[in-house]
């Protein structure tokens, strides 16, 4: 009998000391990797994105896995905001009261075609593109993505987490750039 | 339960209503006059024709025919007997009202808020007609024909290639 | 709210004081992990009790029936699929016949065999999913995650026949674009063999139990005469009385070679609508195994070389399949002009296609009539006096999609 292979599917630790019973690291990395392995997404689902949503949360593709085991649909108790199919004019200060609402740190993903840039829908009601109101960090486009995208997607935003820097809210880019969309 | 005897039937009921009528691909078709469409789809739900459950209501506008710009279309059915019947009454782009069939088909409320939002026909006796579907901020009544589609706000688009 | 129907409702209570104290306005949406897709339900409420619900839709209105008058046949295909986007190919199959009854085109068997077991595997998927939905607002998760197993099934079908897993674009005026590949036999007769018993796992979870019958019965109930009067189709008629199905009343595709059973509910409330839509997940399913078991040979479209793209082989080799191919594309084709409304039995109901064509590539005025947007306006009636436990699961067993009721 062959020996079982042992896959071992822990983070790796982050660069540092250790020692006989201490790891010496930088505190921004073991923060950067509590927080990418714990991200809790607001699913903004609207259309047919939403559905490729679901199946991504299913046993399937499994979004639980990468740490995202509850979705939180109250915006003050989440992480990562998952816009997920068409945003129309209408529901547009609907969107941007919803990520006011966040805590820091928050990120955005732009799932899908509509979400990133209005998709095929060019029309008078259609809003072309969230970043038009609220700004993006990950764009996933696809109409709809394939649940694998997604989770690329949300990977990305994983790899954000750990290396952006901890008060990134007071730098003055990120400063700027609220006050560009009118968020303050 | 044939196009000529539901034919035959209302024409002598409501001789001068009915403009023309015609039957595209079997599906009998009658163009009546705006004031009196509101008779004649109570007659056809009360009488022995039984065309009593409403399919669809939709508008339509053809800005060419003068006098008769905006139209709108009523498909009605009877589910016994599987008749089908679509009803179009036509009126001019500076009046454009109707009466409303609310009280002799509930689903019909938000079918006529919808058209109301898309060609602003203006249903007379409808219990709560606002707009439904677009943005209130629009200001317009985006379907009929003399407004564009896009929004103008697209940069991606290269009119180079799209031809415009 | 209108001031009428307020007023009906204050009269019960004695006092003024008793008013201010007691009704409040709960806001129920845009956003709302209850509601499955963006729509307002702004409810009066005394306690849990609501008394008067008032709704916004139209917060993912994109506009189809202006965009279609620009696009051409083929490209309509790809905004039908958006609309009821959980059985999209319902849609598209629909579309394509509107367009064939419009240039009186007759597709070969085959193709009516192909396209009931395309539209019953999605309508399997769309109940499936509105079936698990109805779990999940009751607190059992458990089945949805069941069911979206079946569901990745027939995504891997999909995929066989035309690429993609939800908005499928599937099929083509006259027929398919490529017939059954080998890959596709063996999972359909996979499905075939395993759905009853995995679908039994499902049912075994909610159908007799105790706990989701107390929450659904007597949820949200509507009687036949008012549904009527809504101009309610599809499962929410049938739980409520009325045996009204297109595929029978008018059968299109076939359908009128075989044999099933519509079933159909009493008292239309949302235990009603959920053991409407199981019975007919097994009807769809006989459906697939008799047209599977008795899948006529021939073509997989019908010839008609005006609306149909040839060959890419012949393209390149054939001078009369080069000309149809840049007729198709740039829109060259004439096309008759007319009116013409054609339905099928979509998901939830009533799906009708309504074209005015004028000659020109781009329909003149195409109206969906789209069965969501229409019975929906039912929900406050169907709401008024009960709890908002009770609104919730039936909203959710209504089945309303976004894509659909906003168009």
């Amino acid at each position: 009998m062959s020996e079982n292979k042992i896959i071992k599917t822990d983070a790796p630790a982050p660069p540092g000391f250790s020692g006989e019973g201490f790891f010496a690291t930088k505190l921004d990395s073991l923060i950067g990797m509590a927080r990418s392995y714990s991200l809790w997404p607001l699913p903004f689902a609207t259309s047919c994105c939403g559905i490729e949503f679901m199946a991504m949360m299913m046993p399937t593709y499994d979004l639980a896995r990468f740490g995202a085991e509850r979705m939180s649909f109250s915006p003050r108790q989440a992480d990562c905001l998952l816009v997920c199919g068409t945003i129309s004019k209408k529901l547009g200060p609907v969107l941007k009261e919803i990520y006011t609402q966040m805590a820091e740190p928050k990120w955005v993903i732009a799932v899908g075609a509509c979400a990133s840039s209005g998709g095929i829908f060019d029309t008078y009601s259609v809003l072309q593109g969230i970043d038009k109101i609220i700004p993006v960090d990950v764009y996933v486009p696809g109409c709809p993505p394939r649940p694998e995208q997604i989770l690329e997607g949300f990977m990305q935003v994983q790899a954000l987490s750990q290396s952006e820097s901890l008060r990134r809210r007071d730098t003055p880019e990120y400063q700027n750039l609220l006050e560009s969309y009118g968020i303050d | 339960m044939t196009n000529e005897f539901v034919l035959e039937a209302i024409q002598r009921e409501f001789s001068d209503s009915v403009i023309s009528h015609s039957e595209p691909y079997g599906f009998l078709t009658l163009e009546i006059k705006k004031e009196d469409i509101k008779k004649i789809i109570h007659y056809l739900k009360d009488s022995s024709l039984e065309i009593n459950f409403l399919t669809d209501i939709c508008g339509i506008h053809f800005p060419e025919n003068k006098e008769k710009e905006v139209g709108v279309i009523y498909h009605l059915h009877n589910m016994m007997t599987n008749f089908r019947i679509r009803l179009k009454t036509f009126m001019p782009i500076e009046n454009t009202e109707v009466d409303t069939i609310t009280d002799l088909f509930a689903g019909a409320n938000w079918m006529e808020r919808e058209t109301y939002d898309f060609f602003g026909i203006n249903f007379k006796g409808h219990p709560d007609l606002r707009i439904i579907l677009n943005d209130p901020d629009l200001g317009y009544h985006p379907m009929l024909k003399e407004y564009r589609l896009e929004d103008g706000t697209r940069t991606d688009k290269d009119d180079k290639m799209f031809g415009r | 709210m209108k001031d009428n129907e307020l007023s009906n409702i204050l009269s019960q209570y004695d006092s003024k004081e008793q008013i201010d104290g007691q009704l409040y306005t709960l806001n129920l949406g845009p956003t709302h992990p209850a509601t499955h897709g963006i729509f307002q339900n702004i409810l009066t409420m005394d306690g849990e009790r609501i008394l008067h619900s008032e709704q916004t839709v139209g917060y993912i209105h994109r506009a189809f029936e202006k965009i279609s008058e620009r696009r051409n046949f083929a490209q309509i295909t790809t905004l039908t699929d958006r609309m009821n986007y959980c059985s999209a190919p319902i849609n598209n199959i629909g579309w394509h016949m509107t367009v064939e009854k419009l240039i009186g085109c007759e597709v070969p068997k085959r193709v009516d065999y192909m396209r009931i077991i395309m539209m019953e595997l999605a309508r399997i998927a769309d109940h499936l999913v509105c079936n698990g939905v109805i779990g999940v607002d009751t607190g059992a998760l458990t089945g949805f995650t069941y069911v979206f197993q079946d569901r990745e099934r027939i995504y891997e079908m999909y995929e066989q026949i035309c690429g993609a897993r939800m908005t499928t674009n599937m099929g083509r005026i006259g027929g398919f674009e490529r017939d059954f590949t080998p890959k596709f036999h063996e999972l359909i007769k996979d499905f075939i063999k395993n759905f009853p018993k995995r679908f039994e796992e499902f049912c075994i979870l909610l159908e007799r139990n105790r706990i989701f019958m107390d929450r659904t019965i007597g949820a949200g109930p509507i009687s036949a005469e008012r549904a009527l009067s809504y101009s309610f189709t599809g499962p929410n008629l049938r739980a409520a009385g009325v045996d009204y199905d297109v595929r029978v009343a008018q059968p299109y595709s076939s359908y009128d070679d075989f044999d099933f059973i519509i079933p159909i509910g009493t008292a239309g409330d949302t235990y009603d609508r959920f053991m409407v839509r199981q019975q007919e997940i097994l009807e769809s399913y006989k459906l697939i195994k008799n047209a599977y078991e008795n899948l006529p040979e021939g073509a997989f479209h019908a010839d008609v070389p005006d609306f149909y793209l040839p060959e890419k082989a012949d393209v390149y080799t054939k001078m009369e399949a080069l000309i149809y191919h840049f007729k198709i594309v740039m829109g060259e084709t004439e096309i008759p002009k007319g009116e013409v409304y054609h339905c099928v039995e979509g998901g939830n109901g009533e799906l009708g296609f309504y074209l005015v064509s004028d000659g020109g590539r781009s329909p003149y005025r195409l109206h969906f009539r789209r069965p969501c947007f229409i019975y929906y306006q039912a929900f406050p009636e169907m709401i008024q006096g009960s709890m908002i436990s009770d609104a919730v699961v039936t909203m959710s067993s209504m089945n309303v999609i976004a894509g659909e009721l906003d168009a």
